[in-house]
């Protein structure tokens, strides 16, 4: 699904990302942890195409494509899905609109015709109801004036509805109470298939109590320093990163 | 301005003076003629004058406006009327300043309302005027003011009477046919205790974009869209090019406890001059929103001053579209007089190509107006590099327990917003168009009657790139 190889990225001349090596293969979940300033984000915003960010070296090759080479709605069209730390607010767009004109941008790149308005809204609200909100929140602006926990959720209903290949999930634990968690590790859960994959970037452990990683890796200072099963991140909880990032200064 | 071209103005006033409503009223001849004189004086308001140090109306100077005296029938196409006429609501129809009742619609008013033209309310309703026309606007304020008060042909007048609710609004529908001609009218709106209405004020030319626009006959220019089609090609053979000017005062009294929302949608032509003042007086209690969609005109100045007394509260949202070389001018101003009064408002301005906008935006905390609560607003977006958005907000508080905010931005489109929308599959163009509409939008979605936010909304998507909006997905 995704294979990256010595990705090495600067922003403003600084190098963040050191030299990233990462396989993962499709049905698979892998999460990277690490602590604040580590490069978690810059990962993530890299491989959706946000720009400021510049790729001095190494490939991100996405099924047999040149990912970094393709503009941000290539990538999305392509099965590319960002789950935002910060969804940003857009006033005067309703969700329904969004999603209707993200939908169909994607069937249109596949060659197939708009969505039909009838089989649209049945979608839309199945996965509402999954995902325990309000069909009032379709009509409203997006993200505007919703709280931390409706923003999270209202990301993994656009992942819901759009149905990628590849979701990462950009710090979305941080910020939810328990109960949002769960309903949105819910959505995240029945998404699960073996043709789809999922990249979850996070601070906590907490997450992975309600998605289970096959791999987890820990990322500091750029680079990726240590990778496991789900049991990696249980002994992270427990000794901390500064375990992970001693062991690296001692290597 | 010099006095040698109000000169002219007022010698022309004399072909018109003796038709104009209201000649056996004393008090109104008087005002009249009070009014001239100060508009002999002083011309049109000059660039050296604070509140107009954004607009140059000189463009007024090298035209010599005329009026018509009556109205002239057959050059009304009633087809183009209705594409700008509400449906349901009772309508109110002037013709180049004058008040056409076959085109009106009046039917099945309540008996204890007025609605009718200023000509027959001055014959019939001549005490109420005594009491209030003047009451609101102050002809000492601007030159504009004095020109309207000396020169209205006619005019829209509503009396709505205590503990009335109108279940349907009152449109307004000003329409200027003529090329050079001047078409300057004043209304008067009342809403006793407890009424509460709501009023349109739609200001339209012969051909509007948005008749032309639904025509096809633009030829297809895709970074302008039709409105700059329709400036080129055929649609401005047909008319839309006319120059005239509008000069339009509205007086509102909204007394204790009542409710009134009025909505001012102008969309002149694109050589038009438009002056439109609108003075509110509010009451204890009282609520007045407004909602001023400026779209057209080549120059346009609105005027929105409310004075609010005891714990009424207002509302004033705004929006202005410039393209080309359009010039649009927001002034208001809110007096908080007594303690308690609210007000929120909120004018946000899309220019594009060489188009210019002005936000002057006063609130006046009374030394009386304790535990004032007040928020301003403006928010420009510039889409292109010659674009200019000229925004003064000003707070002058003499009160010690009020709570008083601004804000202003001056920007283009934010950068983080078009990502996320690329992430969600959009490309960049379509992205940047879906912002700037939106942004517009918002404003739009305020508008709670039906009809008017359609076709408020059909001359936003007339104005720009419509590519990446799709209508029927909103």
């Amino acid at each position: 699904m995704l294979s990256i190889k010595d990705l090495t990225v600067n922003v403003n001349d600084k190098q963040i990302l050191k030299g990233i090596n990462l396989e993962i293969k499709a049905g698979e979940i892998h999460a990277i942890m690490g602590p604040n300033g580590s490069g978690k984000s810059t990962l993530s915003h890299v491989l959706s195409g946000k720009s400021g960010y510049t790729v001095t070296g190494g490939t991100a090759t996405y099924q047999g494509k040149d990912l970094l080479e393709m503009a941000p709605e290539i990538r999305a069209r392509e099965g590319v899905f960002l789950a935002f730390q910060y969804p940003v607010e857009i006033p005067g767009v309703s969700n329904v609109y969004l999603l209707k004109a993200a939908l169909n941008s994607i069937r249109k790149h596949h060659g197939q015709s708009e969505v039909d308005a009838m089989d649209f809204l049945t979608l839309v609200k199945e996965k509402v109801r999954l995902l325990e909100m309000d069909e009032k929140f379709l009509y409203r602006a997006v993200n505007e004036g919703f709280s931390g926990g409706e923003k999270k959720r209202n990301e993994i209903l656009q992942m819901a509805i759009l149905e990628p290949k590849l979701c990462i999930l950009d710090e979305t634990d941080s910020g939810l109470d328990i109960d949002a968690l769960k309903i949105v590790a819910e959505g995240v859960n029945s998404l699960r298939s073996p043709e789809r994959s999922f990249v979850m970037v996070t601070h906590y452990q907490r997450l992975l109590d309600y998605i289970k990683p096959d791999k987890v890796h820990v990322l500091a200072h750029g680079r990726i320093v240590k990778s496991g099963g789900p049991e990696l991140a249980l002994e992270l909880e427990e000794k901390g990163y500064s375990w992970v990032e001693d062991n690296q200064a001692a290597a | 301005m010099t006095t040698a071209t109000a000169s002219r103005y007022t010698a022309e006033y004399q072909t018109i003076a003796s038709a104009l409503p209201g000649q056996n009223l004393p008090w109104l001849q008087e005002l009249r003629n009070d009014a001239l004189k100060k508009f002999s004086e002083q011309g049109f308001p000059s660039p050296r004058e604070e509140e107009w140090r954004y607009t140059n109306v000189s463009g007024i100077e090298k035209k010599l406006f005329s009026p018509q005296a009556s109205l002239t029938a057959g050059d009304v196409d009633a087809e183009r009327l209705k594409t700008c006429q509400l449906q349901d609501a009772w309508v109110v129809v002037l013709v180049n300043g004058h008040f056409s009742a076959e085109l009106s619609v009046l039917d099945g008013l309540p008996e204890n309302v007025s609605v009718m033209s200023m000509a027959d309310a001055l014959t019939t309703q001549p005490d109420t005027l005594e009491r209030y026309l003047g009451l609101a606007a102050n002809q000492a304020e601007h030159s504009f003011i004095a020109f309207n008060t000396a020169w209205f042909t006619d005019g829209l007048f509503v009396h709505v009477p205590a503990k009335q609710v109108l279940d349907r609004p009152i449109q307004l529908l000003h329409i200027v046919t003529g090329a050079d001609t001047m078409a300057t009218t004043r209304n008067v709106i009342i809403a006793d205790e407890m009424a509460e209405a709501r009023v349109i004020e739609t200001f339209i030319a012969r051909d509007g974009v948005y008749a032309a626009g639904l025509s096809g006959t633009g030829a297809a220019i895709a970074r302008d869209g039709v409105y700059a089609a329709d400036l080129s090609g055929t649609g401005a053979a047909a008319g839309t090019d006319n120059a005239y000017l509008t000069a339009a005062v509205t007086e509102v009294f909204v007394e204790q406890n009542a409710e009134l929302t009025l909505y001012k949608m102008q969309s002149e032509s694109d050589k038009a001059y438009h002056f439109g003042g609108c003075y509110i007086k509010q009451a204890r209690d009282a609520r007045f929103t407004h909602h001023n969609f400026a779209f057209g005109g080549l120059m346009a100045r609105s005027d929105i001053h409310v004075d609010l007394d005891h714990a009424s509260e207002c509302e004033l949202n705004g929006l202005y579209l410039g393209v080309k070389r359009q010039h649009i001018d927001n002034h208001t101003r809110i007096n908080h007089l007594k303690p308690y009064a609210i007000s929120r408002e909120l004018y946000k301005g899309v220019l594009d190509d060489r188009a210019r906008g002005v936000f002057q935006g006063r609130v006046i905390v009374a030394v009386d107006a304790q535990k004032t609560d007040s928020q301003m607003n403006n928010r420009n977006l510039l889409l292109s590099d010659d674009a200019e958005a000229d925004t003064k907000p000003q707070l002058e508080i003499y009160a010690d327990d009020v709570k008083c905010g601004h804000g202003v931005t001056v920007g283009q489109l934010d950068e983080k917003s078009i990502f996320y929308l690329q992430s969600r599959c959009i490309d960049e163009e379509t992205a940047r168009n879906m912002l700037t509409f939106a942004f517009a939008n918002e404003m739009v979605d305020k508008i709670k009657i039906k009809g008017l936010h359609d076709m408020v909304l059909e001359q936003l998507l007339a104005r720009f790139p419509q590519e990446g909006v799709n209508k029927e997905w909103l």
